[in-house]
């Protein structure tokens, strides 16, 4: 019998909504293969009793593996894979987020296993063969990994929807003993704060781009999205013109997103722009250009000004 | 600093759109414009950058592919590096053999700092500079728009999903790019020329000892869903409707 191992992602105080996705894509491994009989989740980090337990609330994990040490405070690579490793022994998948923890963490995991990794696993053909995004998205690969050798695959988060809660995994305390290194320390994480809803888990997302012509008029976005109670996102042109900061960036290189309503102000459809809400459930598009690329892929699309079209929906949905 | 190694791969430009063998064996890529991956370039500029200042002596730039990945180097040298090396090979390689490969160079060219790309736009893998500074039992610091270099530690800002994330990582360390580190330089004329006389050593594949075949079997590929064109409305009157329909807006 065999099993899949989840590094679960969580900053501190909560278990990421990541986390439970790759459980949904676990689920489909396990179901595909024949002797797949545990999908168990691994939490490192220095206090983590509270996180353990909300992975334990996922349905269809087995056990949860709790590794606290002081050293892994912050989430740094170098520190947590020599951690994994060790575990990972005893299983033939593992699997992490394709969020940016995943990404850098779970190449270092590889290389210590000696084993090729699949990024952005996007579904389960079977419990060998997958299939991932190449190309910012313009072609998609059928990637098999041959018996005896571990999976090790980060998981896309839009393509999977987190599995319900309810589970009553077993928590077990691991003692870890790894050589950690001291070359790589945490200084700070300058997180953007804001109270509205996370981008990645928001329904709706109301988003900018270059169209929206500065930080100041960002404002009308974030006053509409408020109303109808949205997360901001936008694109590259609107991040590196200094409009917004850069967790806001959707696309190829930003984040890979898939509410149930898009909404895109002054977004002119690059590529490398539509690759992050392909997954999304109904694209508005608001844009003045008639022939902008993004009606393409636009479920409804309007073309005018969209400071005019924000005050105009605004009054269609009073006050 | 002596020495930063910046890893160029050769990619089909970003701006080109791909399209997918109609026997599903491959993407077409004969005949389409090639370029130094976007990213990588970043890398490169940051590298100049440094010396510039007098943090560092030499740039060395790497790339694993054809013979044609030349010309990406080339272009690398009128950027402003040094010196080149062409691992030379017409096989696609998965990111652990990049990884292995580029360790091979590392370990003769001993550089203080390796500088990638956080992902290469054919491959979108986002795996070799982690897997290259886990070979090398080194650290890393992946995703950079702010790089820092001061007595042996390097302080470097990372584009996280949460936001902004700095850490400090000792000497030698690998440096994966991200967007927003800075606005890589045009090549002019003159550097194209002075270029010319720069060298680029090409070094057999086969001599770096590293097994290639590929690890992963890749056995099919095809286009992505398409999202068809919906609906141009007239109004924001109907595109309220259109979306309280669908019970997105209340
Ligand atoms: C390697 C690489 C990775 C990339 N990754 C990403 C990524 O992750 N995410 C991303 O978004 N981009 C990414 N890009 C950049 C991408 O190619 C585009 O440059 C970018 O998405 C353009 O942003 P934009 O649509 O806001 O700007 P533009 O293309 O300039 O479009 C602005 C639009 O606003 C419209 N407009 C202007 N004023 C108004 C108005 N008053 N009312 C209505 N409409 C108006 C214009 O008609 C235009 O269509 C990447 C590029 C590269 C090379
Ligand atoms: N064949 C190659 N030649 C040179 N550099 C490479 C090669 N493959 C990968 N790299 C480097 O590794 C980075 C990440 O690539 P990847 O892991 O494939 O997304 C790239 O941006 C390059 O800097």
């Amino acid at each position: 019998m065999s099993g899949i191992l989840i590094i679960g992602e969580h900053d501190g105080q909560h278990l990421n909504q990541s986390t439970a996705r790759c459980v949904a894509c676990a689920t489909e491994i396990a179901a595909a293969g024949t002797d797949i009989d545990h999908v168990d989740i691994v939490i490192l980090g220095a206090d983590i009793t509270a996180i353990a337990a909300e992975a334990a609330a996922l349905t269809g994990v087995t056990a949860v593996l709790s590794v606290s040490n002081p050293a892994s405070s912050a989430p740094l690579a170098a520190v947590l894979a020599p951690q994994i490793v060790k575990l990972a022994d005893d299983y033939d998948f593992v699997l992490a987020p394709s969020t940016t923890f995943g990404k850098d963490l779970l190449p270092r995991v590889a290389a210590l296993l000696g084993a090729p990794q699949l990024s952005d696993v996007m579904s389960v053909a079977s419990a060998r063969t997958f299939q991932r995004p190449i190309y910012a998205g313009n072609a998609v690969v059928t990637v098999e990994v041959p018996a005896g050798m571990k999976v090790v695959a980060t998981v896309r988060g839009a393509s999977f929807k987190p599995v319900a809660t309810g589970g009553t995994a077993e928590v077990r305390s691991i003692e870890i003993d790894a050589e950690l290194p001291t070359h790589t320390r945490f200084v700070e994480l300058q997180a953007g704060s804001s109270d509205r809803p996370d981008l990645q888990t928001a329904k709706l997302v109301v988003s900018g781009g270059r169209g929206v012509g500065s930080a100041d008029n960002f404002a009308h976005l974030y006053k509409f999205a408020d109303r109808i109670g949205a997360a901001v996102g936008a694109s590259r042109a609107a991040v590196d013109a200094g409009f917004v900061p850069n967790d806001m960036q959707v696309g190829q290189t930003g984040k890979i997103i898939a509410p149930e309503l898009y909404m895109a102000f002054g977004i002119s459809g690059a590529i490398q722009h539509l690759t992050g809400i392909k997954d999304a459930g109904t694209i508005v598009a608001i844009n003045k250009d008639a022939e902008a690329p993004i009606f393409e892929v636009a479920d409804f699309g309007l073309v005018g000004d969209l400071f005019q079209a924000i005050s105009d929906i605004e009054k269609q949905l009073g006050q | 600093m002596q020495k930063i190694i910046v890893c160029l791969k050769r990619v089909v430009d970003f701006n080109v759109r791909i399209r997918v063998k109609p026997d599903g064996s491959g993407v077409v890529t004969e005949g389409l414009k090639m370029s130094i991956n976007p990213f990588d370039e970043i890398a490169l500029e940051e590298a100049l950058r440094i010396r510039d200042r007098g943090d560092a002596h030499e740039i060395v730039v790497v790339s694993i592919g054809p013979d044609d990945a030349k010309q990406q180097l080339r272009t690398g040298l009128a950027m402003g590096a040094d010196r080149a090396i062409l691992v030379e090979t017409t096989a696609e390689l998965e990111p652990l053999t990049a990884a292995r490969l580029l360790q091979q160079i590392v370990a003769r060219e001993q550089p203080d700092l390796v500088l990638l790309g956080k992902q290469a736009i054919d491959d979108d893998c986002n795996q070799t500079g982690q897997m290259l500074a886990t070979l090398w039992e080194r650290p890393q610091a992946t995703f950079a728009s702010k790089l820092v270099i001061e007595d042996g530690v390097a302080t470097v800002t990372r584009e996280v999903d949460a936001g902004l994330e700095v850490l400090q990582v000792d000497l030698p360390a690998v440096v994966t790019t991200d967007l927003r580190l800075n606005e890589p330089r045009y090549v002019k004329l003159p550097d194209i020329m002075k270029a010319k006389k720069k060298p680029i050593e090409t070094i057999a594949i086969d001599s770096l000892g590293v097994n290639v075949a590929p690890l992963l079997k890749v056995t099919r590929y095809e286009p992505p869903a398409v999202r068809s064109k919906g609906k141009m409305v007239k109004s924001a009157e109907e595109l309220v409707s259109a979306l309280r329909d669908r019970g997105l807006f209340a």
